[in-house]
């Protein structure tokens, strides 16, 4: 072999080479936290030129371009680099903590995943500097996004850094169903386990059956922008919502993808700051597989206005009004926990409420939308604009924020401050409904989404000025949010084991854990194994000492970073190819020979490095 | 309610009692299928709109049937293979593997020449919408059936190295999974995209022409 060539495997996951080739799914789940809170701010600060340059009518602020560059990098951003990822952090710290697991399934497979995501989102933001940032809009619609009317290379930017993002999160859902389904404790049944766990279950399961169909529409998109295909060429004869069908059909699952993470936060929060259990835990588990099998069939309610003919739309009607079923009944599960328990208001419990109102709204106008004539009338205008912020902003952001006060201790080891917390929820449930909630205004008024100005007569502009002084509201919470993170990694509180007297498993562990986690692996008896019937938290048991050293974790490795630079090598030098072809056959070439050779030393690297068991034994 | 610590280590068994690749494996084909159902679709929903060039008239149904049974054969040999190391008995292993392998490269032949002689007739990726659809079909099933041509090889070559034994026969398994399944996608395209889609090509024809004489005059 021609090892002595490469560099040695790295052995001790300390310094920055440690977090490099860093293959625990810990650290994997920082690594995505702290990425996707950078992409929060840029993306934050791409919605506050829009809410400057719209707080006035006809302002010239910025260009038309520009303003279409920067909706469509907005909602691209916020839904694949932050929520996704932010959602993506949240299982790769807690899913195996949770489910008594020493790692996932595939822990290399993991840090190939993170790296793919990581280099997606960067080669998708280079446009920036190549001054032509994807334009046209965030799902892209062809034949709008073909060579004939986006003639810029901003589109190609956007298809391929999706793609490469898109095999990372691919890999991702593969990992996590086999975790949640092969490694679990002994006693852990699937019942047993906390809702966080069957929503990321259900999520991985839309994962892999929603992505393959994005990857396809996205596949043929690039071909026909590279290689001269017909596939969205009306003028060859192709249908021109082939498509709308297919974004959808992968669209609205991503939906879910979005939002179950946030409901599986917080139906694991209430339990404890209600000092109850949680109110009809099966049937929150059912809702939540209905939810994900009824969001394959509900996806042309985002094409009501294109002339799919009565039937299919009567139909996607109804499907429509079926989702909201299961979701109700959820809503209905956390009121009825929330109904007699002893509350406590911590920062977690204060998210977790403000999620369940402003999320129950954008709800409501998601239903208003199962009304075809309604949604008529609203489609496409500032109506939509806000429906979706609340589901995806007051739900899901909400959510995952809660998330990160709730587990913040776990995961440093010390507490977030509860006076910074108070103020960061009310700043952000003021800010986020003096921004979002007049947007039903402008839409009823017929203001349309996506438009870079209006004019002074149409009388859109006071709400106009209202939402985007709520926008700096917002901007104002997530600085102190940032803050907060920022002064409590360092002077916080020390956490404890167990500060909330919480009752799941990922608690009966040292603050922040041990890399190898659990010392003995635990048997569980029940659904919230750290409290008794009494509700009242118990300690675990002490445990028998178990020498470190005899605990065999797999060994960092850089293979699936390598691998990952290759993907994206590639995927770049499709760009490069335009420009000059033999350049872009040569790049393509020789990443293409990095990948594979890669990924055969990945498939026949052993598990555990030799020398990190003989470092564990000289420590 | 109680938290029972239990000292025995039970790290090697899984949850569900199935090898975490395999599992992966099958996880992976059923996105697979996710990935074919779309491209089938497109084909499918494109039937009769192409506006230029050959259309299903093109095919030649007893050369493809031939390819066809070539590639199901391949699924016995694949069969016998896995069967050869689950008995522990090398040789075996070794012949079916590369009966396997060498007819996906028979199979991967027999499209080369398909698609060269469509060339030849003006069909190509970029002369009609169906020239795309049909191709980028068929080519990404031909793309699939080419890794597991690489994957096949690499664990036959592997056994000479002593990598293959009786007690890992998964690895063959999770192989012949995965070839399976591509032999099977090609069964649905073979029927819905050949057989189906010549079904009453003639009258398409004609009324692709009138579609063309309209456009022109």
């Amino acid at each position: 072999m021609v090892s002595i060539a490469l560099p040695k495997r790295p052995v001790s996951p300390t310094g920055v080479w440690g977090w490099i080739t860093t293959v625990d799914h810990k650290r994997i789940g920082v690594l995505y936290g702290v990425s996707a809170l950078v992409f929060f701010v840029l993306a934050g600060i791409e919605a506050l030129v829009m809410r400057m340059q719209l707080a006035e009518a006809d302002s010239d602020l910025i260009s038309t371009d520009a303003y279409n560059a920067l909706f469509t990098m907005h909602g691209t951003t916020m839904i694949f680099m932050v929520i996704m990822p932010l959602g993506a952090a949240f299982f790769n710290f807690l899913i195996p903590l949770m489910i008594g697991a020493r790692d996932v399934a595939f822990p290399r497979l993991n840090a190939f995943s993170y790296w793919l995501f990581i280099f997606g989102a960067i080669l998708m933001n280079i446009s920036f500097f190549n001054s032509s940032a994807p334009d046209a809009g965030w799902f892209a619609y062809a034949p709008l996004t073909s060579n004939a009317f986006s003639g810029s290379s901003g589109v190609d930017y956007w298809i391929l850094g999706l793609q490469v993002l898109g095999i990372g999160t691919l890999s991702a859902g593969f990992n996590f169903v086999i975790t949640i389904l092969n490694l679990r404790a002994p006693g852990m049944t699937l019942m047993r386990m906390p809702i966080f766990a069957w929503m990321t279950l259900i999520i991985s399961f839309l994962i892999i059956f929603a992505f393959p169909v994005i990857t396809v529409a996205i596949t043929l998109l690039l071909f026909d922008r590279f290689f001269g295909t017909n596939f969205y060429s009306t003028a060859a004869g192709a249908d021109p919502l082939l498509w709308q069908h297919l974004f959808w059909v992968f669209g609205h699952p991503e939906v879910y993808i979005l939002i179950l993470p946030a409901m599986g936060i917080i139906s694991d929060i209430l339990p404890t700051f209600t000092r109850k259990p949680l109110f009809g835990y099966t049937t929150i588990v059912l809702a939540g597989a209905v939810i994900a099998f009824l969001g394959f069939g509900v996806w042309a309610h985002h094409m009501f206005t294109v002339g799919l003919g009565g039937w299919a739309i009567s139909a996607f009607a109804v499907s429509t009004m079926g989702i909201a079923v299961p979701t109700g009944v959820k809503i209905f599960n956390w009121l009825a926990t929330l109904y007699g328990g002893s509350i406590t208001f911590k920062t977690p419990m204060l998210f977790t409420i403000g999620f369940i109102s402003m999320f129950l709204l954008g709800g409501l106008s998601g239903v208003m939308h199962a009304i075809v004539p309604v949604d008529t009338q609203q489609s496409d205008t500032y109506f939509i604009v806000a429906h979706f912020h609340y589901v995806l902003f007051g739900g899901s952001v909400f959510g995952l924020t809660a998330g990160l006060y709730y587990w913040f201790p776990k995961i440093t080891g010390r507490m977030m401050s509860e006076t910074l917390g108070k103020v960061h929820f009310w700043l952000m449930l003021i800010g986020f409904n003096l921004t979002f909630f007049p947007m039903h205004f402008l839409g009823v008024l017929g203001m349309p989404r996506r438009i870079y100005t209006y004019s002074g007569d149409q009388g859109w502009e006071g709400i106009n000025q209202l939402v985007s002084a709520g926008s700096f509201v917002v901007a104002l919470a997530v600085l102190i949010m940032l803050l907060n993170i920022l002064r409590s990694m360092r002077a916080g509180q020390p956490a404890g084991q167990n500060p909330w007297g919480a009752p799941t498993l990922e608690w009966s562990i040292p603050s922040p854990p041990p890399h190898y986690n659990f010392a003995v692996v635990p048997t569980v008896r029940s659904l919230y194994p750290l409290w008794n019937e009494d509700g009242e938290t118990v300690n675990p048991p002490d445990l028998p000492y178990v020498d470190e050293s005899s605990i065999h974790m797999p060994s960092p490795s850089y293979w699936p970073l390598v691998v990952a630079a290759a993907i994206t090598i590639a995927a770049g030098a499709l760009l490069i190819w335009q420009w000059h072809s033999w350049t872009g056959y040569l790049v393509i070439s020789l990443s293409g020979f990095l990948g594979i050779y890669s990924i055969y030393r990945w498939v026949f690297e052993p598990i555990t490095a030799t020398e990190s068991i003989e470092a564990g034994v000289h420590h | 309610m109680q938290y029972i610590v239990n000292g025995s280590e039970s790290d090697h068994r899984t949850s569900t009692g199935l090898n975490n690749r395999k599992l992966l494996m099958w996880a992976f084909l059923g996105s697979d299928s996710m990935f074919f159902g779309p491209l089938i679709a497109t084909h499918f929903i494109h039937r009769g709109k192409s506006l230029h060039g050959p259309i299903e008239d093109i095919f030649n149904i007893p050369v493809t049937t031939i390819s066809t049974f070539v590639l199901l054969l391949s699924s016995l040999a694949m069969v016998l293979a896995l069967a050869g190391i689950q008995r522990g008995d090398l040789r075996s292993f070794r012949i079916w593997t590369a009966t396997t392998a060498l007819l996906g490269m028979v199979f991967i032949g027999f499209q080369m020449v398909e698609f060269t002689e469509f060339a030849a007739e003006g069909l190509t990726p970029r002369t009609s919408l169906f020239g795309s659809t049909f191709l980028t079909l068929t080519g990404f099933h031909g793309a699939h059936v080419t890794v597991g041509i690489l994957w096949l090889w690499s664990i036959f070559f592997a056994s000479f190295r002593g990598k293959i034994k009786k007690e890992n026969s998964l690895d063959v398994e999770i192989a012949g999974l995965y070839w399976h399944f591509v032999d099977i996608v090609w069964i649905i395209i073979f029927g819905v995209v050949y057989l189906v889609g010549t079904y009453g090509v003639e009258d398409r024809l004609i009324e692709h022409a009138s579609v063309i004489g309209r456009l022109i005059g």
